[in-house]
């Protein structure tokens, strides 16, 4: 550890324990779900008392690690865990991949974020790809005890990328799935399935969708002809996930948002996706670099 | 009795000795070194010792400077220490970033014809003679009150009061949304002005005292302040002007556009200039463009050299007199060789196709009538636009408070631009049970300013929790 790591003495205990002290963070379990493709729960008992469908935590894997925000995929209240499903695809997040149970994380803050509004609209497709397979669970969990209908669709490359099929189906009145190689599913991907749906008369009041930025965009494309309301969790870059630096702004309806604050989930067919994914974009090759070191 | 010789007036101050400026570029060390012993003694004695001393009144939380001066001038560098931190908690932080021109060595009588006492200096210094001593005793403490205090935000105004609660005996907790705490000292103020070590040996101290310390906690999201008073007896406010502002011109969000808490909380708090050892990357530009005159702007386009900027250009509205930054920090950019597009606005960004900004528009002004701020208006000159290209833009145009908490909390007044409104002498806020201060209450000032804050709040405090009375 460098002489710049903050280690607090312990003070010598005059008073009662604190009631909000949160311990540290205990990594419970990591999984790998798919290639690529990891779960994460660990013991943040703050977080998992208060966090809400939508909502995301900001972690760091070391002292030296940047800050990320995840969306989570599920929290147990009564453990006091949270657990969050990310995709390995940079430094960061090739580090939270390395932690083994017993590891404790620095930084695990949250909720961070409004909460995704929720109400009974009817038939609501609920659409995940890629970590959001994971943080749409939650959501179509939420509004089928508002009593919505409620479609779960995921998609990805081929039918090894997908997991969590049979927690959905518990969540969900229809389960679709689809597949780039079509290795499961009828429709190439989750965008596809959607038009399917509408061409086929099924009548749809609500898209929520969660993933890469690439599939909300087409999402949001897809719904936008018969105008059904497409929310999606917008996951710019961001640093304190607070509202303090500004690095997570997005175009909607013509006006900067932060995202952390102000999202993470907005009207997809009122988003500037030209400018959201060129931001995303910003670090790549310093991205590349740091992973190798 | 001998009569007095007159005092010999020594008409500058004795200088400070720093790192040159082509060096500190390539580093990110604190560039003044600090006064050596006999440098300190001979810079006290400069001192009038005026019967009535006029920079003890300009000093937001009154320190008894004569009396320090003194004792610095025969060499009693702890009974110094001591006088400075009978009102001051921070007594490193503020030698280094107080506005002393404005304040103390602004009103120093010396100041009139010569060169004022450097109160400062002598100040840092008396702070770094006492932490290179080792570290410092616990001072006796009462017995516990029972009394519960949550502190929201570890930056200077909640460090003060933190550390002068515990002291009367309260618990107290103090909660830090970040990972590390010290605030704006911290995510803010560079390590080569305020070196980071520093902050934590001050943390450190409270938190010796007993204070508890939750990092990575959010009030307004993981708890609400309502929550908070469910398990606290008062909650102090302390979170400062985090929220950045825009100018709301086109190109603003090009790649390469930074506002001024992004790039310096990648550089400080994030330590982006240690990458790749730390993970946080920062775009390196070799034209940077700082907005803004204050001192935010001024660690800006310095932090930019140290980045490896070729160029690093300020532009400001306004003209060199009206530059709200500290003269020192204005001195060392120009040492650095930061240069000043003075009665410039910048009008728009301009991007290549891959959306990273190359250009920025600017108008040329000039002064017109003095406005609110008592300085002189920026008039844009009709058809003066004119570009320069530029890979990074940093905003350093102003923050104002968060609204995470007001928006939590119904029933906290807030005022122009989101700031809590407060009482000026006991900091109570609309709401009964909760104090505030700091940068939350002021919209953005200085640390020494949110210090005096935190002090008068501790106060008011204490005798809350004594009395109940609201």
């Amino acid at each position: 550890m460098t002489d710049e790591t903050m280690i607090m003495p312990s003070s010598e205990d005059r008073h009662s324990k604190d009631p909000l002290e949160p311990g540290p963070v205990i990594v419970l379990a990591r999984e790998t779900l798919a290639p690529n493709l990891q779960l994460l729960t660990v013991r943040a008992p703050i977080v998992a008392s208060k966090i809400q469908p939508g909502q995301f935590v900001i972690v760091r894997a070391d002292e030296y690690g940047e800050r990320i925000p995840l969306t989570v995929a599920d929290w147990d209240r009564e453990k006091g865990s949270v657990s969050c499903v990310f995709m390995q695809v940079g430094t960061s997040t090739y580090k939270l991949g390395k932690l083994k149970a017993g590891d404790v994380l620095p930084t695990f803050v949250g909720p961070l974020g409004k909460p995704l509004e929720l109400d009974r609209w009817g038939t609501v497709v609920v659409a995940g790809g890629c970590y959001g397979i994971g943080s749409i669970y939650p959501v179509a969990r939420a509004l089928k005890e508002k009593g919505n209908r409620v479609i779960s669709l995921i998609e990805g490359r081929s039918k090894f990328l997908l997991y969590w099929l049979d927690r959905l189906e518990s969540a969900s009145d229809r389960v679709l799935v689809a597949t780039r190689d079509r290795s499961i599913g009828k429709s190439v991907d989750g965008p596809n399935a959607v038009k399917d749906l509408i061409d086929s008369g099924e009548r749809i009041d609500r898209v929520i969708a969660i993933g890469c930025t690439f599939m909300m965009y087409l999402m949001a494309q897809a719904t936008r002809p018969s105008a059904i309301k497409t929310i999606v969790s917008l996951n710019p870059i961001m640093i304190d996930g607070t509202g303090m630096c500004g690095a997570c702004r997005v175009s909607v309806a013509g006006e900067t948002k932060f995202a952390c604050v102000d999202g993470p989930d907005f009207d997809g067919h009122q988003v500037d996706w030209d400018l959201l994914l060129s931001r995303r974009k910003a670090y790549l090759r310093s991205e590349t670099h740091s992973g190798e070191q | 009795m001998s009569k007095k010789q007159p005092k010999q007036i020594i008409p500058k101050k004795t200088p400070m000795p720093e790192q040159p400026p082509t060096e500190r570029i390539r580093n990110y060390d604190e560039v003044p070194y600090g006064y050596t012993p006999e440098q300190a003694m001979a810079e006290a004695k400069r001192c009038l010792g005026c019967a009535r001393p006029l920079c003890v009144d300009d000093c937001p939380v009154n320190i008894n400077i004569p009396a320090f001066l003194k004792l610095v001038a025969e060499g009693d560098f702890r009974g110094a220490i001591n006088i400075i931190k009978e009102t001051n908690a921070l007594p490193a932080v503020s030698g280094r970033v107080c506005p002393q021109e404005e304040q103390c060595e602004g009103k120093c009588v010396l100041s009139k014809r010569f060169e004022s006492v450097a109160i400062g200096r002598l100040e840092r210094f008396a702070a770094d003679w006492e932490a290179a001593q080792g570290s410092l005793p616990i001072p006796e403490l009462p017995p516990p009150t029972g009394k519960k205090v949550a502190v929201v935000g570890s930056g200077p105004a909640g460090v003060t009061v933190a550390a002068d609660l515990v002291k009367k005996g309260h618990h107290v907790t103090i909660f830090e949304a970040l990972h590390e705490p010290g605030g704006v000292l911290v995510y803010g103020i560079p390590e080569f002005r305020l070196p980071k070590a520093i902050v934590r040996r001050e943390v450190e101290y409270v938190c010796r005292l007993g204070v508890k310390l939750v990092k990575d906690f959010v009030v307004g999201a993981a708890e609400t302040v309502d929550e908070l008073l469910e398990k606290y007896d008062a909650v102090f406010l302390g979170t400062g002007a985090g929220l950045p502002w825009f100018l709301n011109i086109s190109g603003e969000n090009l790649n390469g556009v930074y506002s001024a808490n992004e790039y310096l909380t990648r550089a400080n708090l994030m330590r982006a200039y240690r990458f790749p050892e730390y993970d946080t990357p920062i775009v390196r530009g070799k034209r940077v463009a700082t907005i803004g005159g204050g001192n935010v702007a001024m660690d800006s386009a310095r932090t930019a050299l140290r980045l490896g900027a070729e160029e690093s250009i300020i532009f400001y509205r306004r003209s060199h007199e009206e530059m709200p930054a500290r003269a020192e920090e204005i001195h060392h950019a120009e040492q650095e060789g930061v240069r000043f597009e003075l009665l410039t606005s910048p009008v728009a960004f301009h991007g290549d196709s891959n959306g990273w900004v190359k250009e920025i528009e600017c108008l040329r002004n000039q002064l017109g009538e003095p406005d609110a701020s008592g300085r002189r208006r920026p008039v844009p000159i009709e058809d003066s636009n004119f570009r320069i290209p530029v890979d990074v833009v940093v905003l350093a145009i102003g923050q104002s408070p968060n609204p995470l908490i007001p928006k939590t909390t119904p029933d906290l007044k807030t005022g122009k631009d989101g700031v809590v409104i407060v009482d000026d002498e006991t900091m109570k806020t609309s709401k009964k049970g909760v104090f505030a201060g700091g940068d939350v209450a002021t919209g953005g000032a200085t640390v020494i300013l949110a210090m005096g804050q935190g002090k008068k709040a501790a106060k008011a405090i204490d005798e809350y929790l004594k009395t109940g009375q609201w």
